[in-house]
């Protein structure tokens, strides 16, 4: 009777390994690896929720009505809230509308994933360039290498915003994927610095002398060689460098200057700005997007320690 | 300068000079890219805004003359680089007569004091709070709320600063929402008044910004921690039996936080943006403000000189600590590979 127990479903319970196993059998457990850390997973999960959310949500919710004036339901609020004229919040608009009626649940699915276009477009160039720069300079040294550690000590010196926010405020009208390539232009020199470090470091370690000896080709070494063993550290410095452009595309549509003609974050959390949305208490038309990019940087911080932890195994397990 | 060997000096002016040399080139070229001069766009607005203007040809070439824009490309380069060493931006085109110089030295003196206060806070509580989440005798709460605080090292300032004035100046209406004292009700100067006021006026700005920011040294500092845990002297600390907060400040912190000053160099540029996009959102009365109102009324030698001027003050900051650092480390030898 003491020793009643609940059923246990002993199949879902995976068999506890037997403690004095010995420890080289842990490699043979996919499970088992670094790639599966809380944190990255975590982090992961944020942000493939919101980008599924944009690509999924586009067919269970009119996206058109991002753009679409609504004169009937300005400043309508989220549903559960009422506004200054006394209007309850409806489903037609869920999460309420904003000056000229914009539905803000539309202007969230669209917004999140071209903010994440941008980041992706420019860290992808980012790192390109930085992979080519880092492996040069790191790998063939001489005066290549002064020049290139040169130009990218002195791109990396310019914060950024500034010289986007003179460029910015030349165009008149600019897409999402010129400003990209515009942020891409600063997003290189720090990938390079990374990488360039990483590759001196491996230079001279025994497998590439090993390659060098059995007359594998400069490119072959490189590439071939070197580059799988930089994967941790490639995925690191492509989601730091998606963070920070970013970081810097929010920048520049919080101050107007980003794209017009479609619904970005940035360029709502502007016009609510404009719009006195927080002295009147319209605060579902910038603390939507405001949270929104506020989860997406803690999803892209998550992924960012926890691809550390990969990288850095002294990290691991440690809180 | 004993201990600065001339060639990394030199190395380190050159980049100095050529980061300057490199930004003046861009800000000049990008205007020049634009269909259209900055005068036709000027006069342009002019007609737009309020009817036709009279010999807009006439004005037009008076002042392409008054510019310079009818000289040769390379000839109108050389000016330039000329006028930025003396400073001389032009004029704002929002408030005509005022030289742009003038708009940014009116502007700075709000900019640099909130930026160093800020810089200065962030920094002791960022190390601080590294340095707690790992010493042995932290209470285990503490140390598990640390890293929940290090979420908002991750958010954009100008998030923080907007939920900041939201809460705080709307919502509770403890602090003021725009500006960096009460303009009209007291007068500035050395008073109890005033400076109660900056500082009413400056708290949220300030907090906006080292919330962002302070995690970045805490990451920065726990790692230098781990490091300098697994050190002999540390044994050797604990075994003289020495009291846990003397080790904790003599031993570790001391010796964890001087690679931390480097750091400083590298988080500067992402601070000056990160402050100017907060002075805006506050209205405070800084360089971030004269860019967003500049940017409204497309007043582009004051962006142009604006950002040449916060390029040139991070550039010159990066370079001091540079310079500073082997004094300040003994155990690192200035030039060696970086």
């Amino acid at each position: 009777m003491t020793t009643s127990q609940p059923p246990v479903d002993v199949a879902a319970v995976p068999p506890a390994p037997p403690e004095d196993a010995p420890r080289t059998m842990g490699r043979f457990n996919i499970w088992d690896t670094p790639w599966f850390n809380a944190r990255l997973m975590t982090g992961v999960g944020i942000i493939t929720a919101i980008l599924l959310m944009g690509v999924v949500g586009q067919f269970f919710w009119d996206v058109g009505m991002a753009t679409e004036r609504d004169r009937t339901a300005r400043f309508a609020p989220p549903v559960g809230f009422t506004n200054f004229r006394g209007e309850p919040g409806s489903w037609a608009h869920p999460l309420g509308t904003n000056n000229l009626g914009h539905d803000m649940l539309a202007v969230a699915l669209v917004g999140a994933p071209n903010t994440f276009l941008i980041g992706f477009i420019a860290a992808t160039i980012g790192l390109g360039v930085g992979i080519v720069l880092g492996f040069t300079g790191g790998f063939l040294g001489g005066w290549i290498d002064d020049f290139i550690r040169l130009i990218s000590d002195v791109t990396l010196t310019i914060p950024a915003l500034m010289v986007l926010i003179v460029l910015n405020s030349v165009l008149d009208r600019i897409s999402i994927t010129t400003m990209a390539l515009i942020i891409a232009a600063f997003a290189w020199p720090r990938a390079t610095r990374q990488i360039r470090s990483q590759v001196l470091t491996m230079r001279e370690s025994g497998y590439v002398q090993m390659a060098r000896l059995s007359g594998a080709s400069t490119f072959g070494i490189m590439f071939k060689e070197m580059l799988p063993n930089l994967i941790p550290y490639l995925f690191a410095s492509f989601i730091a460098g998606a963070t920070g452009a970013i970081l810097a595309a929010v920048g520049l549509e919080t101050l107007g200057l980003g794209p017009q003609n479609v619904p970005t974050l940035g360029g709502t959390i502007y016009d609510a700005y404009r719009g006195s949305a927080l002295s009147a208490n319209f605060w579902w038309w910038w603390g939507i997007p405001t949270v929104l990019l506020a989860v997406m940087f803690v999803g892209l911080l998550l992924v960012n320690l926890g691809l550390d932890e990969i990288a850095n195994p002294r990290l691991r397990g440690r809180k | 300068m004993g201990k600065i060997p001339r060639s990394y000096l030199l190395r380190r002016l050159g980049i100095f000079f050529l980061t300057i040399w490199f930004a003046a080139t861009i800000i000049f070229i990008i205007p020049r890219l634009a269909p259209g001069d900055p005068i036709s766009a000027m006069v342009g607005d002019m007609t737009q805004a309020g009817g036709d203007v009279e010999n807009s040809q006439a004005i037009i070439e008076g002042w392409r003359a008054r510019f310079g824009l009818d000289k040769s490309l390379p000839e109108q380069y050389v000016r330039y680089l000329g006028n930025l060493l003396t400073l001389d931006f032009g004029y704002s085109i929002n408030a005509f007569p005022t030289p742009v110089g003038e708009v940014i030295a009116r502007a700075l003196p709000w900019t640099l004091s909130l930026l160093l206060l800020a810089m200065v806070l962030t920094f002791a509580i960022g190390n601080f709070l590294g340095a707690i989440l790992m010493w042995r005798y932290t209470p285990r709460l503490v140390k598990m709320f640390i890293p929940v605080t290090m979420v908002f090292t991750s958010i954009p300032s100008v998030l923080a600063a907007l939920f900041l004035l939201y809460n705080f100046a709307y919502v509770l209406g403890w602090f003021p929402d725009a500006n960096a004292y009460n303009v009209g009700e007291v007068v500035p100067g050395f008073n109890l008044a005033f400076i109660g006021s900056v500082i009413r006026h400056g708290t949220l700005p300030a907090l906006a910004i080292i919330l962002v920011s302070f995690g970045y040294w805490t990451l920065g500092m726990r790692g230098m921690m781990i490091t300098v845990e697994g050190e002999d002297y540390m044994q050797l600390a604990r075994a003289k039996g020495l009291a846990p907060f003397y080790v904790l400040y003599r031993y570790m912190i001391r010796n964890a936080i001087l690679p931390q000053v480097t750091a400083f160099a590298i988080t500067l540029g992402t601070l000056v943006s990160g402050q100017v996009l907060v002075e805006y959102v506050f209205q405070y009365p800084g360089m971030g403000k004269v860019i967003y109102e500049a940017i409204l009324a497309q007043d582009f030698p004051v962006i142009q000189g604006a950002s040449f001027f916060l390029i040139t003050m991070t550039a010159l900051a990066v370079l001091l600590v540079d310079l500073l650092y082997p004094y300040i480390d003994p155990r690192i030898s200035a030039g060696g590979e970086s």
